[in-house]
């Protein structure tokens, strides 16, 4: 238990650490420095920690149940591959964090830059330890997305910018491709654990889908690790912070391809197209990068094409697959994370201290920084594989594999050539790196003057070069045992034991290697004079760029062809978008109805009141009159609207629905005075205009005509036979024959709303209280148009004196409605439960209450009295309505379950008493506050139409008062002159 | 009652749509405002129609449900009725800042090119 409670806090640790981070001041470098390095540590210690759990049993589970039904748990899950690798990734990350600490002295933004490096790492290390595939793809797309972040840090640089959007591109598409390639595997084996899917190999490669999932399975691998053809987002990523790169590059993020290539190769590999596609890939992505690196000029460009060109060696490895190869690969993974690293904060350092990257000015820098130049030529002669150092080691071992024979396919026999080739180029560019910039003349022409660094900026690469040389001595001592348990962990545990030998003997690999060894230096020395001079690329080569194709697929797809397709299908004009909507349904409506709807054979018909008619007709008449005025007569329109709205209140009352009714009245009432505060900044429109009576218009009023009446007397009839079929029992009875005994209440609709149902109300008022929020925010960037400032005629026909008595005699009746309102609001609340009202109802009167003081005087008047604060009540009708929905967890129930219970007060007698009610207070709030702050917003825009009058006045008055005071001054000036 | 009823919310999508399809916007939230009448109306008389018989209950006691009006319709039209006013609220404001920066009540923001 204990040990899947510190698995847990490894896995969450970095995130938790990186939100504190968050909270620091912008200028507390050194203490998030501090708590990034810490907590990297601490990672470090637990791993340590595990160790000896991990040789002897194998491996360590934790488990917390997520979403049990779809089979998706937390699960993590650590072995001695795993453990090797985030022992490697916590590490390099502690170095990098020390590294960044001086190498970004004096920036802005660091807590930002250490909180996302930690989230990286707790991504990174997501990946590496979920025990679960889904999660783990998860854990994958967190790292592309905070990668985007970490490359994109410095986003005032278009370069950085584009670089990040293109690796967040290609990785998160990769990702996408991953996640269906987990779900088929998922789906294959029939569990998304990942120790099952490992140990079901043979089910997946039987599997019909088995060519698909491989597919977009290598997808996601390959854009994670920049094989090719998707190798380019790498260079471009460049433009990261130099640690950034050094992370990423290095141990991490491109390292999570070779990962999952390795770790997956039981489930998906020893089959011949795994073998084509992952050690052919891996061959070409290991000499193109190799090709490319030479030619570089960028330090870090050069460093980019030959981290590709390593993780094409790795990924050659993984495909050539069996016991040696794969703990070659994991061997490689450390040592090219190991002297990567280290060579990109060389190059970092060498850019800090003179103030270019570019090899064609930098020269001679052992004479000026020789112990910076020493380390960087010890891991930069580890990347060639020289002996006795890490990387000849791994790279023996995968020239071994690649004389070794395995299928005898072409590419098998074609492997040891390839072989060469990539390591023959990786010598010549490794070459190039240490000739140009360590030897040679002195350079003077360089930005800076340079000197050695800070010591501390040094000391992580002193680490990592010591590691190199030591590992290279001493292979069996140090990495040897671990390496072993990780291959055991990738392929089982009946996996021989390898050895890793300095010596062994006069045989092919070493052969090989001097063969590279000899040509590479070849190649540099016949290249040396021409390449600085040449293009960044291999001669004809260098015309096709990868990601100039990559950006003009781009623009084709996100930008032209969209365009393409929506001029020709799409509009931006409204009405036709809404006549095709309109028209959809009633096609959708009559397809799905053709020969489905039924009339009843018994009609269950109420007999027809000729009230009732005579009150539709007044209705109807309503309708048609708001459609036909609201053009040229929008109060008028407004009146009717108001009309019909009465009308279906009746409706409501006499059908028995008087909930409906007590809302829809209330709601009127607001509806119209928002409307009404709306008319003041619409146009005027007293003539016709000229085009409506143009033929077109005609036509495409008729039209419209025509498709309303079509819809209009299909919903008719719909409802028609709908309302007289026979009645079905429904959840409604069900709700009748409960409300009292499980929701305490009689009036079952507010039971409903409140109890049975609360959830669904939680939902509403949340959407009640965004629209508010919208409207108040959408309000306070609005400015009315020119001609809605100006005084409104009515108010300029009338003078002050008739203003002050305006309406007199009603606004002291509105001012004086104010307590009884809020009465009956408190009436309509209390009696909700049982009888018409509650919370909703109650809500919209007590805004009415607020409305009628700002109509019966001004908004300045009422709000030097009374403070509203619409936003704390919405505030507070949230919370209260949450809370209560919590309350219910205390004891044991689920969220939103009420408890109801008749309480007797002294005087008012019994009084329901449920937590349905604090609910309700929730939703009263919410509404209330909701209404009034979309009413105020609206109608604090007069406010400030009147402000910018004044304004205006106010600068032509000072603007006359200046022309006086010059013409003044100027016939001073003439009287003097005369 | 029930053709009066449909007849009523045939009348009242008509103008509603009619309205929707014009090209003010005082005339599309007009429509808005009846199409939400119709709608709402339709899905209140998808329970029964009761006439003088409210979903209210005695305290306790057994109840037949085929004596109350179905209250299930009534309490998605109540939510309903609250929502649709925000949205006309939204839409009002949509309606003025638009009205603001284009100096039009056209709902394309401009006038119909000739």
């Amino acid at each position: 238990m204990a040990e899947q409670n510190l698995l847990s806090i490894l896995a969450f640790l970095p995130f938790v650490a990186s939100l504190a981070l968050l909270s620091l001041s912008h200028n507390a470098h050194r203490a998030a420095a501090w708590v990034s390095g810490l907590t990297l540590a601490a990672g470090v210690a637990i791993l340590l920690g595990f160790r000896q759990t991990i040789a002897t049993h194998g491996s360590l589970r934790g488990n917390i149940e997520w979403v049990p039904s779809l089979g998706l748990d937390i699960t993590l899950r650590l072995d001695g591959f795993s453990w090797l690798f985030t022992l490697l990734v916590l590490c390099i990350g502690i170095l990098v964090v020390i590294y960044a600490r001086y190498y970004m002295e004096g920036q802005d933004r660091m807590p930002r830059f250490f909180a996302l490096l930690l989230a990286f790492t707790g991504a990174m290390q997501g990946i590496l330890i979920s025990g679960n595939i889904l999660i783990m793809v998860v854990f994958w797309e967190l790292t592309s997305i905070i990668s985007f972040l970490l490359i994109g840090f410095w986003h005032q640089s278009g370069a950085a910018r584009d670089g990040a959007r293109t690796a967040l591109m290609i990785t998160a598409l990769g990702g996408l491709c991953l996640l269906v390639a987990m779900l088929i595997v998922g789906n294959i084996v029939g569990s998304y654990d990942l120790e099952t899917v490992l140990a079901s190999g043979d089910l997946i490669r039987q599997s019909d889908l088995y060519g698909a999932a491989l597919t977009l399975f290598l997808l996601g691998a390959f854009t994670k690790s920049a094989q090719f053809p998707f190798h380019f987002w790498l260079p471009g990523a460049m433009a990261a912070p130099t640690p950034v790169s050094a992370y990423l590059h290095s141990a991490t993020m491109v390292k999570a391809g070779v990962f999952l290539l390795v770790r997956f190769s039981p489930a998906f590999g020893g089959t011949e197209a795994w073998f084509y596609a992952v050690a052919g890939t891996g061959m070409i992505t290991m000499i193109v990068g190799a090709v490319i690196a030479l030619f570089r000029h960028d330090l870090k460009g050069l460093l980019a094409y030959s981290t590709i060109s390593h993780l094409g060696l790795i990924t050659a490895l993984a495909g050539i697959g069996g016991p040696m190869a794969i703990f070659a690969a994991i061997f490689h993974i450390c040592n090219h994370a190991i002297f990567k690293a280290s060579l990109f904060m060389t190059a970092g350092i060498i850019d800090h201290e003179t103030g270019t990257r570019d090899m064609r000015k930098l020269s001679g820098l052992i004479r000026v920084m020789p112990i910076t130049s020493v380390l960087a030529i010890t891991a930069a002669a580890s990347m060639a594989g020289m002996p006795l150092l890490n990387g000849f080691l791994s790279k023996e071992m995968f020239f071994a594999e690649a004389v070794d024979w395995h299928n005898g396919t072409w590419l098998d026999n074609a492997l040891p050539y390839l072989a060469v080739i990539g390591s023959t180029f990786s010598v010549a560019y490794s070459l190039r790196f240490i000739v140009t910039v360590f030897f040679g003349p002195t350079a003077t022409d360089l930005p800076q003057t340079p000197h050695e660094p800070t010591p501390w900026m040094r000391r992580p690469v002193e680490m990592l070069v010591l590691l190199c040389v030591v590992i290279g001595i001493l292979p069996a001592l140090t990495l040897e045992p671990i390496l072993n348990v990780a291959a055991q962990a990738v392929l089982g545990p009946n996996t021989p034991e390898a050895h890793i030998a300095i010596w062994h003997g006069v045989n092919a690999p070493l052969l090989l290697s001097v063969v590279a060894i000899v040509v590479g230096t070849f190649i540099f020395l016949t290249t040396a004079r021409t390449v600085p001079n040449g293009p960044e690329g291999p001669p004809l080569f260098h015309m096709i760029r990868a990601q100039k194709i990559y950006d003009w697929l781009q623009l084709q797809i996100s930008w032209r062809w969209p365009r393409s397709v929506f001029r020709r299908i799409g509009t931006e004009e409204l009405q036709p978008q809404l006549r095709i909507l309109v028209m959809a349904s009633v096609l959708f409506a009559t397809a799905a109805l053709w020969r489905n709807l039924h009339f009843a054979q018994d009609l269950r018909l109420n007999t027809p009141s000729p009230a009732f008619g005579l009150m539709w007709l007044v209705g109807a008449a309503c309708a048609i009159g708001a459609a036909w005025q609201a053009k040229y007569h929008r109060f008028a329109a407004l009146v009717l609207l108001g009309g019909a709205g009465l009308i279906t209140c009746l409706t409501f009352v006499w059908f028995a629905a008087p909930d409906l009714a007590v809302t829809q009245l209330l709601v009127e009432v607001v509806t119209t005075v928002l409307l009404l505060l709306g008319l003041r900044w619409l146009p005027k429109r007293r003539e016709e205009i000229v085009e409506d009576t143009l033929r077109p218009a005609k036509i495409r009023r008729f039209r419209d005509l025509v498709i309303a009446v079509i819809g209009g007397s299909g919903i008719a009839v719909i409802a028609y036979a709908l309302m007289t079929r026979p009645l079905v029992p429904n959840v409604g009875d069900w709700f009748l024959g409960n409300a009292y005994y499980e929701g305490g209440g009689t009036n079952v609709v507010n039971v409903i709303l409140v109890d049975f149902r609360a959830f669904d109300t939680f939902g509403e008022i949340g959407v009640l209280a965004i629209v508010g929020l919208t409207v108040y925010g959408l309000l306070r960037r609005f400015r009315p148009s020119a001609e809605s400032v100006e005084q409104p005629e009515q108010q300029k026909i009338t003078t002050q004196e008739h203003l002050t008595d305006y309406l007199y005699v009603p606004s002291v009746i509105m001012l004086w409605m104010f307590p009884l309102l809020i009465m009956v609001s408190a009436y309509f609340f209390f009696r909700g439960h049982d009888l018409p009202g509650g919370g909703f109802a109650a809500g919209v009167t007590m805004a009415i209450a607020f409305l009628l003081q700002y109509l019966a005087t001004n908004v300045r008047w009422v709000e030097a009295r009374i403070t509203v604060l619409p936003i704390r009540w919405m505030g507070f009708g949230l919370l209260m309505a949450a809370g209560t929905g919590i309350g219910a967890w205390i004891f044991g129930y689920p969220f939103l379950t009420a408890y109801a219970q008749y309480v007797n007060l002294p005087v008012i007698g019994q009084v329901p008493a449920a937590t349905a009610m604090l609910f309700d207070v929730g939703v009263f709030a919410l509404v209330m506050g909701a209404t009034v702050l979309m009413l105020i917003a609206i109608a604090h825009q007069s406010l400030r139409a009147s402000r910018l009058r004044e304004q205006d006045e106010e600068d032509r008055a000072a603007k006359a008062k200046k022309a006086a005071l010059a013409e003044e001054g100027a016939k001073a000036g003439m009287k003097e002159t005369a | 009652m029930e053709i009066i009823l449909s007849a009523a919310i045939g009348i009242l999508a008509t103008s509603g749509i009619w309205l929707l399809l014009r090209p003010r916007s005082f005339q599309v939230i007009i429509g808005l405002c009846l199409l939400s009448y119709a709608v709402n109306l339709f899905i209140f008389s998808m329970g029964r129609l009761a006439p003088g018989r409210p979903p209210i209950m005695p305290k306790g006691g057994f109840v037949d449900p085929s004596n109350y009006a179905d209250p299930l319709p009534q309490a998605l039209v109540l939510t309903a009725i609250v929502i649709s006013f925000a949205t006309t609220a939204l839409f009002l404001v949509v309606l003025i800042a638009s009205r603001g920066m284009t100096g039009t009540d056209h709902v394309d923001g401009k006038e119909r090119s000739q």
